[in-house]
């Protein structure tokens, strides 16, 4: 039997086990809506923007491990969800985007909202289709799960002219895919991986440094085994929180530019980097020249292009993290003693001397304002037990999150990292509620960013998507004020938000709870009640307005020479010694 | 240091874009670029001309090789290999030029394909010294128009071949 090309289109999905298509409708794709309204195994989440139809299945896809799936409409639907493409291919999120295109004959004719969607797509998808023929859809959407899924993951666009999806062909569903161009290598180099075992023995002072690699690999479990069996102490990325317990008397933290001090100085002053599934971005690495400066480097990573991209690597192996570590566990069960635990003595008791001189800090007045720190600490301590699915935005406050909130297990932390996308986290924790609806998902999130995709609020209370977003409110973008008080000096230029929404209202205009809390003593009680509360919730929490984030690697900067906290000026101007207010700054700025 | 690529990809729309946009988006160099398809018409041969240093090369290379359309690439310099270029030269030929112009072509065994009363139609093929060298030697009769194929190059077979036949293949 004969199916459209919309039909076509709806088999191969639940062909795919996909159970939530986050999608807005348009012109050339009402045949495919249509076809979607007359089914019940898709749910269908209409959201407010494409960009967050990008990011909830960017947030799906970063808590279940499947490729999260949306659907956009041709012209301004595609480009309003490049955003979260791009994001995707910087992080390497399985996504599957379908585009609506004007029909075949109406192509490079600027018809209607008529994009080249395939050529806007192009730097920023894995790969990306035009299907000009209702016979190859099934064949495509095939190809197109497979290469978001397979290798280094990454984003895929299926572009869908309208005449195709109205088109009839018969449904064949390929069993498998074979493209001559793509083929993942798995499994790595037998001698390579023997040679970083031999490494691995040797070394007296080595260091683990993981990355998002090993959680999209699956690979957490073979990654602790392999620290616990070589007592190896474990820096995390941004992107690689959660691969490794962050309570873990072996974790030292995150690494990098606000990293914390043991390991950053670990990493600096290491004989042996074993990275694992990260690729030296240089919010991590620092003055690449400097970076480890007296270690031999392994990389472990499934995208050759990742080896010696920025940094010369003495032990390259391609292949899959988990592949990779259960054949490197093997060779080491086999041959570690007690001698490494002696031979490494004294690297521990630096690191644990790093540890206990400069511990991540901050001053909390009992009847201060409220340090953005306490806030996520509070927050840990009590939700830690509900293994919560925590996603963020781009800021000083995704910064204190990874900080603070120690995640436990992989595919908790969804955050972007590699393009910095603010208004990333609302959507994204969205999508990882429709993933599972019954788990608690908090959105830690500034008040400059939260309003970059706020208005999908009315998509989570249509669904009910119980997300609870805690808004650490500075009224500032204050990763840039940061940056401008220590490299500009103090002049805030367009950093100053002056006017932030009653947040509160704002939630109830939304038909949300929302909650203030305005004091420390007020912090547990109304974070319970947003913990408890059935719906989706908005705390607004105004903080500390001019708290920065530490230690930091200034940009170029190198990893040991850190900045642990605020330059003597700065103290003084934000004790009140020198009041400055931002009205002020305005007046220097126009003067 | 100069670079010749061989690119192996799947012969269909698109995919020279992919390739140009990895070379601007990355910023690496393309001094010269040439596309045909191969004896088997589902894929095209790419000769990329590039330059960069050992590291650039191999992040182009790898690069490459990432990109789902292209099949195989190799690098030509880590062996030894032949390059060839052809250009085609319209020089303008007064009546005392004439003579000169086909004593040039001579010299560098190049082919009058075309005449009129004012102009000669010259095709050269040699490696990228003596096009230049061609060139410079035309210039002073005037060149009316240059077209330059790029360079396209292979692999010399080593001396030692291999005893196996070398296989067959037929033209479809």
């Amino acid at each position: 039997m004969k199916l459209t090309g919309a039909e076509i289109f709806i088999e191969c999905l639940k062909r795919e086990g996909v159970k939530t298509l986050f999608a807005l409708p348009g012109g050339v794709v009402l045949k495919i809506f249509d076809m979607l309204h007359q089914q019940k195994d898709i749910e269908v989440v209409l959201t407010r923007h494409e960009q967050g139809a990008g990011h909830m299945a960017e947030g799906y896809a970063k808590a279940t491990g499947k490729a999260g799936v949306c659907l956009v409409t041709s012209g301004p639907g595609m480009t309003n969800v490049i955003t979260a493409l791009a994001d995707a291919y910087m992080d390497s999120v399985p996504l599957v985007c379908f585009s609506g295109q004007v029909p075949t004959n109406l192509i490079g004719n600027d018809a209607f909202q008529e994009a080249d969607n395939v050529g806007l797509s192009r730097p920023c998808t894995k790969y990306n289709f035009l299907v000009k023929d209702v016979n190859e859809l099934a064949s495509t959407i095939k190809e197109a799960f497979y290469i978001a899924t397979t290798g280094r993951p990454g984003p895929v666009l299926v572009d869908i002219p309208k005449d195709v999806s109205m088109d009839k062909a018969e449904f064949n569903y390929p069993n498998s895919v074979s493209i001559r161009g793509y083929n993942p290598t798995y499994e790595g180099n037998k001698w390579q991986v023997k040679q970083a075992a031999e490494a691995i023995m040797k070394s007296k002072k080595p260091i683990l440094y993981v990355g998002g690699g090993v959680i999209f690999s699956g690979a957490s479990k073979e990654l602790i085994e392999l620290a616990e069996l070589t007592q190896i102490p474990v820096d995390m990325t941004l992107m690689g929180l959660g691969a490794f317990p962050g309570e873990h008397p072996l974790s030292l933290g995150m690494m990098g530019m606000h990293g914390t001090y043991q390991a950053n100085m670990a990493v600096h002053y290491s004989d042996l980097v074993v990275a694992i599934g990260a690729r030296f971005d240089d919010r991590v690495t620092g003055k690449v020249s400097e970076f480890c400066p007296y270690a031999k480097i392994i990389h472990i990573d499934i995208d050759p292009t990742s080896i010696r991209k920025n940094i010369h690597v003495d032990i390259p192996i391609v292949g899959d993290c988990k592949a990779v570590l259960r054949e490197l566990n093997q060779i080491l069960r086999a041959t570690v003693n007690g001698e490494q635990k002696e031979l490494r003595k004294a690297w521990w008791d630096q690191i644990r001397e790093w540890q206990s001189a400069h511990p991540l800090s901050y001053q909390q007045e009992a009847d201060g304002p409220i340090k953005p720190q306490q806030v996520i600490k509070r927050l840990y301590e009590l939700t830690k037990d509900l293994d919560p699915i925590v996603s963020t935005d781009v800021g000083q406050h995704q910064m204190w999150a990874a900080q603070y909130f120690k995640m436990a297990k992989p595919n908790r932390w969804l955050t972007s990292g590699g393009l910095g996308t603010m208004g990333f986290g609302f959507p994204a924790a969205m999508g990882a509620q429709a993933a599972f609806p019954g788990r608690l998902v908090l959105c830690i999130a500034g008040d400059g960013s939260v309003q970059m995709n706020m208005q999908e609020m009315a998509t989570a209370v249509v669904h009910k998507l119980p997300v609870k977003i805690i808004v650490l409110n500075n009224r500032f973008h204050g990763m840039v004020r940061q940056w401008q008080d220590l490299f500009y000096e103090g002049r805030y230029a367009s950093s100053y938000l002056d006017t932030t929404p009653d947040f509160v209202k704002l939630a109830d205009a939304y038909g949300a709870i929302g909650l203030r809390a305005s004091k420390v003593s007020d912090l547990d009680n109304v974070l319970q009640e947003a913990i408890a509360a059935k719906g989706p919730v908005i705390v607004d929490v105004p903080t500390h307005p001019y708290e920065n984030v530490y230690p930091m690697i200034p940009a170029g900067g190198c990893n040991h020479e850190m900045i642990l906290d605020d330059p003597p000026e700065l103290k003084l101007k934000q004790s009140g010694g020198a009041k400055v207010t931002p009205q002020d700054k305005d007046t220097i700025l126009t003067a | 240091m100069e670079h010749i690529i061989l690119v192996t990809v799947e012969n269909k729309f698109g995919v020279l874009s992919r390739i140009a946009g990895l070379f601007s988006g990355r910023g690496f160099n393309i001094e010269s670029l040439s596309v045909a398809p191969t004896l088997d018409p589902s894929m095209s041969q790419m000769t990329i001309v590039t330059s960069g240093d050992e590291r650039i090369v191999e992040q182009i290379v790898k690069q490459l090789n990432k990109l789902i359309d292209v099949i195989k690439v190799v690098d030509l310099n880590e062996s030894d290999f032949v390059s060839r270029e052809t250009a085609l030269i319209k020089v303008h030929t007064r009546q005392e030029d004439r003579a000169e112009a086909l004593r040039i072509a001579d010299i560098f065994r190049a082919n009058v394909i075309d005449s009129t009363p004012a102009t000669y139609t010259i095709e050269v093929t040699g490696d990228p010294k003596k096009i230049e060298a061609i060139i410079n030697l035309l210039q002073p009769l005037g060149i009316k128009e240059l077209t330059r194929t790029g360079r396209v190059a292979v692999a010399r077979e080593p001396l030692r071949s291999t005893t196996t036949q070398p296989k067959k293949v037929a033209r479809e």
